[in-house]
């Protein structure tokens, strides 16, 4: 199974230019439309589940806007312990 | 200390040293190029910066960067390479940075020469890079006040966070006189609070020119002026000889002033009360005691190696209180004491007025010769 | 169990960027370079000793997004200002920021004599084929036929001259001991133009000598497309003329194992 990821967007940074949408491998983000941040921008987003934490949304992103986390995926013997 | 022979350049280069000064980069260009000659031998003696640049521009500006250190700095050049470095003067001095500068004048305009000549004052006093600036400018006409000068100029820079110039002409950066040198003084070790040396446990700086907001702009510029007011205040140099009775007054700086000492004298030996203000800072110009001289004395004569752009500042200062008349020899030609002497007996003799402009009348001697 | 014993942090904006958002159009490649200049600088634990030499262009705001020393420059002096100041503090990291304007135009006979004489000194050199503040001009790095607002027909290599490769000509000088360049239009070479960043100021670090990452960029808003189809036109028409690749790398910068 893929690991699991989430991303954070910080609406201060993001100018809703799509490089991150355009990069990602699971084809997962997009912008959203329900929102515009205070600078008038719809801010990227995940549209869809699949996000796996690889960090290249980050990457590309011109404005260090976005967060990125992985699920720790561990053995339940180590966690337990 | 003892007096031993020095030349001009090299004077005010060793001067510079002995004031504490950690980098020097310039450009060669005649008649100056000694002074970097000697510095290419001595800063890396002394462990210190010494950097032959590309291009005035290129030594300019990096007495831009070694200023925004913090360090003493210092450039030195003549009249077109001068003006090459005026944008970066103007970045300096609208950054407000102390740095000092060294321009040894020769004939121009555009190449012109490489004899001595004083065509740099408006652009050095009057600012020929872009925005409202104020150099403080020293003007020194032997080699002990190169030396003095030079050293004050580090210290002028300094307080006022300003550009300090050591203005002379050609003649005095090659020749020789007794002088005596001050001692070496120790580095800084402190650095001021606006320094750019890298933000090691501090909040970072930035160091710029550039006030986007108008206000900001407009409060640069009155901080500047500002400042440029205590200068005023403070720090006007001059040297009056025979003034006390003198019924004319010639006004020179640099070796147009030397010249005219010699001319003063030769006059007092036939009799005339004739006195010389020579200003020793051209900016702050000394106005206040030219008004005052100009209630008291019957006319000035003003003499210069150029077309009379200091002529304006006296003119400016006297507002019609008093006669002034003008000489000058322009393009390398020295100013000979005879002919300034001939200039004080024909003001002697002849009735004065304050009507038209002298410069007009100069130029109607100069095309018609008796 | 807390969210940090089940998450871990992928990716977080560099210490050494300043909180502040930038000036620049949605999508510039400007903000790429910063953001991967202040991740090294954070690697390299250098935030506190770097001094860096803004330019004229767009990147005259750079003093504003990374959190350490900044100075400005007058147009295309930044590495004279920089000598000046790395020849008076030489254990200070020094880094100059230029577009191609600045850089290769203008400031063409600083950064020319900067590398002549070795200068320990990083200079990162921002092609996006256009002068981008003053609203797309010609610019020294114009291709030839691209429109531009002083090429309005195409750059007509007869009456405008031809482009200037700054990589090639900078490392044909003795002085220049990392010379490269580098493109931000995809992950892969955004990932590859961070290693050049880290070698050019690892180069500096261990005194080496002057060292240049040319960076190809894209300029949306004057290019006239979207910042995704602009990627396209960097990869299909400027990497063609502005080959990838190391053109000087020194035999002790090409020891460094980073």
């Amino acid at each position: 199974m893929p690991p699991k990821g989430r991303i954070v967007v910080n609406d201060l940074y993001c100018k809703g230019c799509e490089l991150c949408v355009a990069a990602c491998p699971q084809e997962v983000m997009g912008l959203d439309m329900s929102r515009i941040t205070t600078k008038g921008y719809h801010p990227a987003t995940l549209i869809k589940e699949g996000c796996t934490g690889c960090g290249v949304c980050a990457v590309v992103c011109p404005e260090a806007a976005i967060t990125v986390y992985r699920e720790v995926v561990r053995p339940r013997v180590a966690a337990a312990a | 200390m003892a007096r031993e022979l020095w030349k001009g350049n090299i004077a005010i280069a060793e001067a510079a040293v002995r004031a504490g000064l950690e980098a020097y980069f310039g450009y060669p260009i005649t008649p100056q190029t000694e002074l970097l000659e000697y510095l290419s031998m001595r800063m890396p003696e002394l462990g210190r910066v010494f950097v032959q640049a590309e291009s005035e521009l290129g030594a300019i500006n990096m007495v831009y960067g070694a200023a925004c250190t913090g360090v003493r700095v210092m450039t030195s050049s003549s009249s077109p390479g001068i003006s090459l470095m005026m944008e970066g003067l103007s970045y300096i001095a609208g950054t407000e940075v102390p740095v000092v500068l060294v321009d040894v004048m020769r004939g121009g305009p555009g190449l012109g020469n490489i004899a001595p000549a004083q065509g740099d004052y408006n652009q050095i006093v009057h600012g020929g890079g872009h925005g409202d600036y104020r150099p403080i400018v020293l003007a020194p006409s032997n080699i002990q006040e190169a030396i003095d000068l030079t050293m004050l100029a580090f210290d002028l820079a300094e307080a006022y966070r300003a550009i300090a110039v050591v203005l002379l002409d050609g003649s005095l950066g090659q020749m020789m006189e007794p002088a005596e040198m001050p001692p070496l003084r120790p580095l800084k070790s402190t650095y001021p609070d606006w320094a750019v040396r890298g933000a090691i446990g501090r909040e970072r700086r930035v160091l710029s020119s550039i006030y986007l907001d108008p206000p900001l702009e407009e409060e640069a510029n009155l901080r500047i002026l500002r400042r440029w007011q205590q200068v005023e205040a403070n720090e006007v140099r001059y040297k009056g000889y025979y003034l006390e009775d003198a019924r004319f007054v010639v006004v020179g700086f640099g070796t147009a002033g030397r010249v005219a000492l010699s001319a003063v004298r030769a006059a007092r030996a036939e009799g005339i009360r004739v006195g010389l203000l020579r200003p020793i800072t051209v900016s702050p110009f000394p106005s206040r005691v030219l008004r005052e001289l100009a209630d008291q004395v019957e006319g000035f004569l003003v003499v210069e190696m150029n077309t009379g752009q200091m002529l304006e500042d006296v003119l400016r200062a006297v507002e019609g209180r008093a006669p002034v008349e003008f000489f000058a020899r322009l393009g390398g030609v020295m100013p000979l004491p005879e002919e300034v002497l001939d200039e004080i007996k024909r003001m002697a003799s002849t009735p004065l007025s304050v009507d038209g402009h002298p410069r007009e009348r100069w130029l109607q001697r100069m095309l018609q010769p008796a | 169990m807390t969210l940090a014993d089940m998450e871990t942090l992928v990716y977080a904006r560099p210490a050494s960027l300043t909180e502040m958002p930038t000036h620049y159009c949605p999508g510039c490649t400007h903000g790429v370079a910063h953001r991967l200049i202040a991740e090294v600088i954070d690697e390299m634990n250098l935030r506190e000793r770097t001094i860096g030499v803004a330019s004229v262009g767009c990147s005259v705001f750079a003093y504003n997004y990374f959190d350490f020393d900044w100075v400005q420059a007058p147009h295309g002096r930044a590495p004279a200002m920089a000598t000046g100041i790395k020849r008076v503090l030489p254990d200070r990291l020094v880094i100059t920021y230029q577009g191609d304007g600045d850089m290769a135009s203008i400031g063409m006979g600083e950064v020319v004599h900067a590398a002549a004489r070795g200068e320990n000194i990083t200079v990162f050199f921002i092609n996006n084929a256009n002068y981008g503040m003053t609203g797309g001009q010609m610019a020294p790095t114009t291709l030839p036929g691209q429109k531009t607002t002083t090429s309005p027909h195409g750059r007509d290599v007869e009456t405008q001259g031809y482009p200037v490769r700054a990589a090639e000509l900078i490392s044909t000088l003795e002085g220049a001991s990392y010379v490269v360049r580098r493109s931000l239009h995809d992950p892969k070479n955004i990932r590859l133009a961070k290693k050049a960043i880290r070698l050019a100021l690892e180069t500096q670090v261990r005194g080496l000598g002057f060292s240049m990452v040319e960076l190809l960029s894209i300029c949306p808003t004057n290019w006239g497309m979207t910042p995704v189809q602009s990627l396209k036109w960097l990869e299909e028409h400027m990497i063609p003329y502005f080959p990838l690749g190391d053109y000087k790398v020194h035999p002790a910068v090409a020891e460094i194992k980073v």
